[in-house]
């Protein structure tokens, strides 16, 4: 009787839906360890001491040894070069939202001739290679006194970044109804004023995220950095320059305290990803 | 002020930023490529040209962009769709997927050297597998094909998560009614995928196309994490032409051809996924 009810039961439906379950699991599964494996283990070399990192075979497990860090950041270089890495980054993000946002607020509150040139001018940085801009501008630098400093490799990132500001507060600003300015026009207040009082605090938030979004383009930029810096390096340049004679554990904590902020700062913005992404690619 | 200005004025600062450090000195790359000591030459072409490394250099950008790029796009569909499809926990998973984002082409290439080196992870689960009895040595110049392999991998790692956004926020858009016809209709998942999402995310592949084409074209510091000067990419030469042989023109030919690779790869996207104006969403 058992054996009767069991196969009148409509299973083949339920099974097919458990089963595509059990592969969508399978499948989500497998792919955050692709995705979380490899950082967790740049983690145990980096917790592990200098002789374990070269030592084989290898367990897999972090002993807790703080060796190679203390190496890495007593190593001469390192201390400048994650100040400088900071500076280079915090320079970028002033610059990119202080010259994007306003751009991004012209975009979206007003028609005017030449608005499709400029639009036309920010997408096209997309479609060119610019980490080679540092080859033209190391020339310009030096003729300009800039070669070498901060402030320099800030304003080639800002390139890099500045786009995406300008496209991320463009979309920012206009999920702001112009109403709510307008409203703040015939109680009196003046243009500036209106945007002060009654924009920025809404989008806030948003530009907060694009610029600590710019701070990590910055923060991870390679070729640019190795090619403008030789004294203020910043932390990817001295970690591309001395590469090749630089020991394992010396790489490995290095690459650490490359992703360590990084992973902080995408967690911090992780809301606007999407929003951001979804935007600046449309 | 008068509003009829204003507009200007907010722009100013940014467009006259990017003429200064974005248009004038791609057209300086040019300048410096084509100039020598008496005006227009093109001796700097041909000391690149003639150098051996410069045919194996484009061989590899190239066969490495058009090994990557493909693969990516498979795994990051498969991504974009597992994420449409979770209800509770999408957002964890999400992040997840979305952490390799946030991280340096360089730390990418040092994760990855901490599982390929010698006494890396890989030897150490071969050995423990019995596989082997001894490391092997995988990021020799003996044998460039591991290299390559492992740049592969760690490209994959880190940047199929952007064509991943693309896709999902794409995916984001269209109507769910058309999948609840389709299904009306008795449409298995698979037709689904390829007769509504396929089609209607045109758009998006098509950006996700040429930004990860783009980048791949300038792989650089994966390469150098993994495999130093051992398996010569454009853009590492570039740097070896800069930085240690210090010749900047020879350099600046080799951005010209990455700028050229990239313009003619972008007008192929451009061509081939076009998207008729009546067509969008």
């Amino acid at each position: 009787m058992t054996d009767a009810v069991a196969t009148d039961e409509p299973r083949t439906v339920s099974d097919t839906r458990s089963s595509g379950r059990f592969v969508l699991i399978a499948g989500t599964v497998l792919l955050c360890a692709w995705v979380l494996v490899p950082i967790y283990l740049l983690f145990v070399n980096t917790l592990s001491s200098p002789s374990e990192v070269t030592g084989f075979p290898k367990t897999g497990l972090p002993s807790f040894d703080f060796s190679s860090v203390q190496f890495f950041i007593s190593f001469s270089g390192v201390a400048r070069a994650l100040w400088n890495s900071v500076l280079v980054a915090v320079l970028t993000m002033i610059l990119s939202i202080a010259f994007g946002a306003p751009a991004g607020y012209a975009l979206s509150r007003f028609e005017f001739p030449g608005k499709e040139i400029f639009r036309m001018l920010v997408v096209m940085t997309r479609a060119f290679p610019l980490p080679l801009l540092a080859l033209p501008l190391a020339i310009m630098f030096i003729r300009i006194g800039l070669d070498d400093t901060p402030l320099g490799l800030a304003l080639v990132h800002t390139v890099l970044a500045m786009p995406f500001a300008v496209l991320i507060t463009f979309s920012l600003f206009s999920g702001i109804p112009i109403e709510f300015e307008e409203a703040a026009w015939t109680l009196g207040c003046n243009r500036w004023q209106a945007f002060r009082k009654v924009v920025l605090p809404l989008v806030l938030p948003g530009i907060a995220a694009s610029a600590v979004f710019a701070f990590t383009i910055s923060w991870n930029e390679v070729f640019a950095a190795a090619v403008l810096t030789i004294e203020n390096r910043t932390l990817p340049a001295f970690l591309v320059q001395s590469l090749n004679v630089s020991p394992l554990h010396l790489k490995f904590a290095g690459g650490a305290a490359m992703v360590i902020p990084a992973l902080i700062f995408i967690f911090a913005v992780r809301k606007y990803m999407f929003a951001m992404w979804g935007i600046a690619n449309r | 002020m008068n509003a009829r200005y204003l507009p200007y004025m907010l722009l100013l600062p940014a467009t006259v930023f990017l003429l200064v450090f974005f248009l004038y000195p791609f057209v300086q790359i040019a300048v410096l490529a084509f100039t020598g000591s008496e005006g227009f030459t093109l001796q700097h072409v041909q000391t690149m040209v003639s150098h051996w490394k410069f045919g194996t250099a484009l061989w590899n950008t190239i066969l490495l962009a058009a090994i990557v790029v493909p693969l990516q796009l498979v795994m990051a569909l498969t991504m974009a769709s597992i994420v449409t499809k979770l209800k509770d926990a999408r957002n964890t998973i999400l992040y997840i997927f979305t952490i390799p984002l946030g991280l340096s082409d360089l730390a990418a290439g040092i994760i990855w050297l901490a599982i390929f080196e010698q006494s890396g992870f890989l030897n150490s689960i071969l050995a423990g597998l019995g596989i082997i009895d001894r490391p092997i040595l995988f990021l020799g110049y003996q044998n460039i094909w591991v290299i390559f392999l492992a740049v592969v991998l760690a490209e994959l790692w880190r940047a199929t998560a952007i064509v991943m956004v693309i896709l999902v926020s794409g995916m984001g858009l269209i109507p769910k009614e058309y999948y609840e016809a389709a299904e009306v209709f008795g449409a298995s998942p698979w037709k689904r995928f390829t007769r509504i999402t396929l089609p209607l995310l045109r758009p998006s592949l098509q950006s996700a196309l040429i930004l990860r084409t783009l980048a791949a074209f300038e792989v650089f510091a994966v390469v150098i994490a993994l495999g130093g000067t051992t398996l010569p990419v454009l853009m590492g030469e570039t740097f070896q032409w800069q930085f240690a042989l210090q010749d900047r023109n020879v350099a600046s030919a080799y951005a010209l051809v990455i700028l050229a690779i990239s313009i003619v790869s972008t007008l192929f996207y451009l061509r081939v996924l076009r998207v008729p104006k009546e067509a969008r969403i």
